[in-house]
């Protein structure tokens, strides 16, 4: 939020970016499976500044009753920024953006889970943003997916997600905040890294088509780098450290 | 048994060809991609994964502990633990000459009891339908509830019961389990109670490691000493 900082350069002539990645670099990732006693599953992500806390519930009984679904389980997202979650306080009551949110990641999530083992009830997916900078419905799809992973719900693959964008005329990978207010174009990614399935593509600015497919080829190896993390995530929890 | 054990996430590709996917299993054109977080295990034509976490579903047959949690004149409901509430009709304790007039439902069982029951039928149209009429079934009038995760309990019984009655052997106590990952654990002498009951968590904690069955008896026998 703010005025925009004129001076900011987005990409210099090295072909750094103003917070010195490189333009196919993503940020510091950090994925934490678990952590919540009281969850059925609970993820922690840090995605650059993104700081965001998973709970899931379920399969439980649906209330309000009407809402189930006698031939297959529901999924119920909720995608919240805390008041302290950015410079300006945000007013806690959602917002039309935290509305949409929640709608996107719902359904991208909604293909990897197989909830028709489950008529008439209930998964939710509680997601709360602490800190955000930008990026934050990608971390936020690539924490709810592990944490799904991590309360026992079947999936037929985990979903990875990452933005990649335009700025100063280049395609650049995880587009932050900065790069996201100033820059030309803005694509966040989901994707199903076993299946080869995009659950996920929203596209805000304009591309050319050329610029289009190279703009989906690079979220996409973001993706797979999420995903290696995730993995790595659950792996940390379950496995310890990995005696096979 | 001869069989690849490899540790598994949900979209992993297990392997490729002509096997039978089973539990936690599916298949996609040729590949075989795991749907859980566990084990996998391949037979000689089938495949499946054992899960290290996730609720408990109802199976006809399982042996349950349910705890009463409300009544109507017809019936009890249970919470066995699992997204359905278990539904035990008053027939089933009282006889076939079951009055809803002469009967009270709450002079057997009362909101908060544990039940060992079994689940007499379940399907995805109706919660599950469970018994206590059958030996070894009925109310539990003493012992402590244990809850351990579902996923685990396999785990906890061991191949052909070794585990469990590694524990019991050792610290004397009766230990019923129930598939739905709570157990109840009875024992003369509070030691033993303690003992069985950190023996049950310890399972729980470490099921992904292997020879857990020997650590275990190394728990229990230390402890002896002291």
């Amino acid at each position: 939020m703010g005025g925009r900082d004129t001076t900011l350069v987005l990409l210099d002539e090295n072909g750094i970016r103003c917070d010195g990645r490189k333009v196919d670099e993503p940020r510091r990732i950090m994925i934490k499976a678990g952590g919540l006693k009281n969850a059925d599953g609970s993820a922690y992500i840090e995605f650059g500044d993104n700081k965001i806390l998973v709970g899931v519930f379920g399969p439980r009984d649906v209330h309000p009753k009407h809402m189930s679904n006698t031939d297959t389980g529901i999924l119920r997202v909720r995608y919240h920024m805390e008041p302290f979650s950015v410079t300006e306080r945000k007013n806690p009551a959602p917002s039309r953006r935290e509305i949409e949110i929640s709608k996107v990641i719902k359904e991208a999530l909604e293909p990897a889970v197989m909830l028709d083992k489950f008529p008439r009830t209930a998964v939710d997916v509680f997601i709360e943003v602490l800190q955000a900078d930008g990026g934050t419905r990608c971390a936020a799809l690539s924490a709810a997916s592990v944490a799904l992973a991590d309360a026992g719900i079947p999936m037929r693959d985990m979903v990875a997600a990452c933005a990649a964008g335009k700025a100063a005329d280049t395609i650049i990978l995880d587009v932050n905040n900065e790069e996201d207010q100033a820059g030309q174009a803005d694509m966040p990614i989901g994707y199903m890294p076993s299946l080869e399935k995009i659950t996920l593509l929203q596209l805000d600015g304009v591309l050319t088509p050329a610029e289009y497919k190279k703009c989906v080829e690079t979220g996409i190896h973001g993706c797979k780098i999420v995903y290696e993390l995730q993995k790595k995530a659950l792996t940390e929890k379950y496995f310890g450290n990995g005696e096979k | 048994m001869e069989n690849k054990r490899k540790y598994v996430i949900p979209g992993d590709v297990i392997t490729t060809g002509p096997y039978r996917p089973e539990q936690n299993v599916i298949l996609d054109g040729n590949k075989i991609i795991s749907t859980a977080i566990g084990i996998s295990e391949i037979y000689d034509d089938s495949i499946k994964v054992i899960p290290l976490t996730g609720k408990y579903i109802p199976k006809i047959d399982d042996l349950v502990i349910g705890k009463v949690v409300s009544h109507t004149s017809l019936s009890w409901e249970l919470d066995i633990n699992s997204c359905y509430v278990g539904f035990l009709p008053a027939q089933d304790v009282f006889g076939r000459d079951f009055s809803a007039h002469a009967d009270e439902l709450s002079s057997k069982l009362k909101s908060g009891d544990l039940v060992a029951a079994r689940i007499a039928n379940f399907d995805r149209t109706r919660d599950p339908l469970v018994t206590i009429a059958d030996r070894d079934l009925g109310k539990i009038d003493s012992g402590h509830l244990v809850k351990i995760s579902p996923s685990k309990v396999p785990r906890l019984i061991g191949k052909r019961g070794t585990m469990i009655q590694t524990i019991e052997m050792a610290t004397g106590a009766a230990i019923t389990i129930g598939q739905n990952g709570w157990v109840v654990v009875s024992c003369e002498t509070p030691e033993g109670l303690l003992k069985a009951k950190k023996a049950i968590q310890m399972v729980d904690e470490k099921a992904h490691v292997a020879n857990l069955t020997d650590q275990v008896k190394e728990m229990l026998e230390s402890k002896s000493e002291s």
